[in-house]
């Protein structure tokens, strides 16, 4: 296969708002046909790229492109390619949901026939034909959502930008959002979902950025990720809480900090420096001692470890690279 | 999904579109008002109610010479209504700007003015139904047209420029503030502008040093070009001008709030 030019491709991206700025100089690029997750804190940019990106802001320095389309110079032309749903752009309550279509159709500027047929095919793929001539009103919280994320597939985008798209949803709409939207990606479209749920990343994601204070922190795949990290947590329950303070001196050789103790559970736990063969040095160490376990856990890194670990980095190498 | 073409049909006219979209979003509007119709039809009924009050507790005690009170009011009230119209256009785009739809709006290849052009076009079909239920209560309260078809069709002319004019203020209102509350805190500022006027009385009767705002400020103008177009040359003396003068005063005053207003409506919503 070729190497495929990035679907979206952002090149030092700047931009302010007073005296906040909200991307420091950011540079990504975003491939076609696949799921790729924004991850940050709240602030961190993520909006204000999202909305660079549907052409309701213009960066202050840099260049971003949308299928080759530059969104400063033409943004008609990138908005015939992208759909922008989720926080920042919704659907008419009061309007069914085929009249939202019909109405996203026509401002698509396709002819009323067309909108037509496209708002059916859309209701179809959304599984909504049955509530499609409801008003949005009475629709469950997911269904809304499916309509809200949808709506702009009418227009047959090239990339699908969704802004936190299960913000707000119950735990059920949330895994329906989320079999929705790979059932988008099998089909062939792009996502670019920002999010601050690292669960949802690592469901839905084939590639994650993670950007704070507007600059790109890491990315990778999920996997890649979480491999980087190189370490495992390992839980030991004791049978006797009064020992515990002579199991943490025991499995301290093993362990990246000192392991966290935790009294009234008789649970101690720790990072461990190296993956392979924690978890049976752990019990080896503990057995030499006389320390009778009742169980023992190794848990992988999840994104979450990631996040923390990156952004705790993060911030301490701008100290670094910025003395006072 | 990927693989089908990019739908960038360029418009042979962007006037064709702009127009189209209008209309798109302008259906929208209505529809939206027709399922939600609470607040459009307080605002609908509210100048015929406004009329046949004011004529009611009025008519007896104010002359105004050489015109009955009815027809001196009741262009008033179609003034009137194109404030209050113009309150729920702000508080129309207020709730869409919350809504996020303004967003989608502007993420998707619709001219950038239609949703503005279509709520200007939504709140003027409402205005002139609230109009023709003003005038229909007006003349079976005593109002008459007592000017020729034409200067009549001048006078439904000037009050869709008034209300197309006025529109871009109170979009400038409603995107500014994004909060249908703080819109409601403004009417005290509409109803100085509505009731310091020739409205209700000539302005004669007010306190002299109110004469100079009262008698120039522009629903007053418009009043006047109004009453001047509606009951023809026989009421120039009560309005103190020559029709052609009321009417370019009128037009002057549209083109100036238009121009001004659309300026800060359109830097207001490329910021939103």
């Amino acid at each position: 296969m070729l190497a495929a030019e990035p679907i979206i491709d952002i090149a030092g991206v700047r931009k302010s708002f007073g005296r906040t700025t909200a991307l420091d100089g950011l540079s990504m690029q975003v491939a076609e046909g696949k799921v790729s997750a924004l991850l940050g804190a709240n602030g961190a940019g993520k909006t204000t790229l999202v909305r660079i990106l549907a052409t309701l802001l213009r960066p202050d320095a840099g260049r971003v492109t949308v299928a080759g389309i530059d969104v400063v110079r033409r943004p008609v032309a990138v908005r015939h390619v992208i759909g922008l749903a989720g926080q920042h752009a919704a659907v008419d309550q009061t309007l069914t949901g085929r009249e939202n279509l019909i109405m996203v159709a026509r401002l698509y500027r396709l002819p009323a026939a067309q909108a037509r047929q496209r708002s059916a095919e859309v209701l179809e793929r959304l599984s909504l034909t049955e509530a499609a001539d409801r008003p949005v009103r009475t629709y469950s919280g997911g269904m809304r959502r499916r309509l809200d994320v949808g709506a702009s597939l009418v227009g047959q985008p090239r990339v699908l930008l969704l802004d936190e798209p299960s913000a707000g949803l119950d735990p059920a709409a949330r895994l329906e959002l989320w079999s929705f939207l790979r059932g988008l990606v099998a089909q062939g479209a792009t996502l670019l979902l920002t999010t601050q749920q690292l669960e949802e990343a690592d469901h839905l994601a084939d590639a994650v950025t993670i950007i704070d204070h507007g600059a790109l922190v890491t990315e990778g795949t999920p996997e890649q990720l979480k491999a980087g990290l190189g370490y495992e947590t390992i839980e030991v329950a004791l049978a006797d809480p009064a020992r515990l303070p002579q199991a943490a001196r025991v499995l301290e050789p093993l362990a990246e900090r000192s392991p966290q103790t935790d009294g009234p559970a008789a649970r101690i736990s720790f990072r461990a420096r190296r993956a392979a063969g924690a978890l049976p040095a752990a019990v080896r160490l503990l057995d030499g001692a006389g320390i009778a376990v009742e169980d023992v856990t190794a848990r992988r890194p999840s994104l979450d470890d990631v996040f923390i670990s990156v952004l705790g980095r993060a911030s301490a190498g701008t100290a670094d690279a910025r003395p006072a | 999904m990927s693989t089908l073409a990019v739908t960038a049909r360029p418009d042979r006219l962007p006037a064709a579109a702009l127009l189209a979209d209008t209309v798109v979003i302008a259906r929208r509007n209505l529809t939206h008002t027709r399922r939600t119709p609470q607040t459009a039809v307080a605002a609908v009924t509210s100048p015929v109610l406004f009329l046949i009050l004011m004529r009611l507790v009025f008519a007896g005690a104010i002359h105004v010479p050489g015109m009955t009170y009815t027809d001196y009011l009741v262009p008033a009230m179609l003034i009137q209504n194109v404030v209050f119209g113009g309150l729920q256009s702000a508080t129309g785009l207020a709730l869409d700007v919350n809504a996020g739809l303004i967003d989608r709006f502007r993420s998707l290849p619709t001219p950038v003015l239609a949703p503005l052009t279509g709520r200007s076009l939504s709140d003027l079909a409402l205005q002139l139904l609230a109009a023709a239920l003003a005038i229909t209560a007006g003349v079976a309260v005593g109002f008459r047209f007592h000017a020729g078809a034409l200067s009549c069709l001048l006078a439904a002319g000037l009050l869709i420029l008034v209300s197309l004019s006025m529109f871009w203020l109170f979009a400038a209102l409603g995107i500014s503030t994004r909060n249908p509350e703080t819109i409601q805190s403004t009417t005290p500022v509409f109803f100085l502008f509505l009731f310091v006027s020739n409205a209700f009385i000539p302005v004669a009767t007010l306190p002299r040093w109110l004469q100079g705002f009262a008698a120039n400020q522009p629903v007053s103008v418009f009043n006047n070009a109004l009453r001047a177009l509606t009951q023809g040359p026989g009421a120039a003396p009560a309005l103190g001008h020559d029709t052609t003068y009321l009417v370019a005063a009128a037009v002057a005053w549209c083109a100036g709030i238009a121009v001004v207003f659309a300026m800060i409506t359109l830097r207001l919503y490329k910021r939103i």
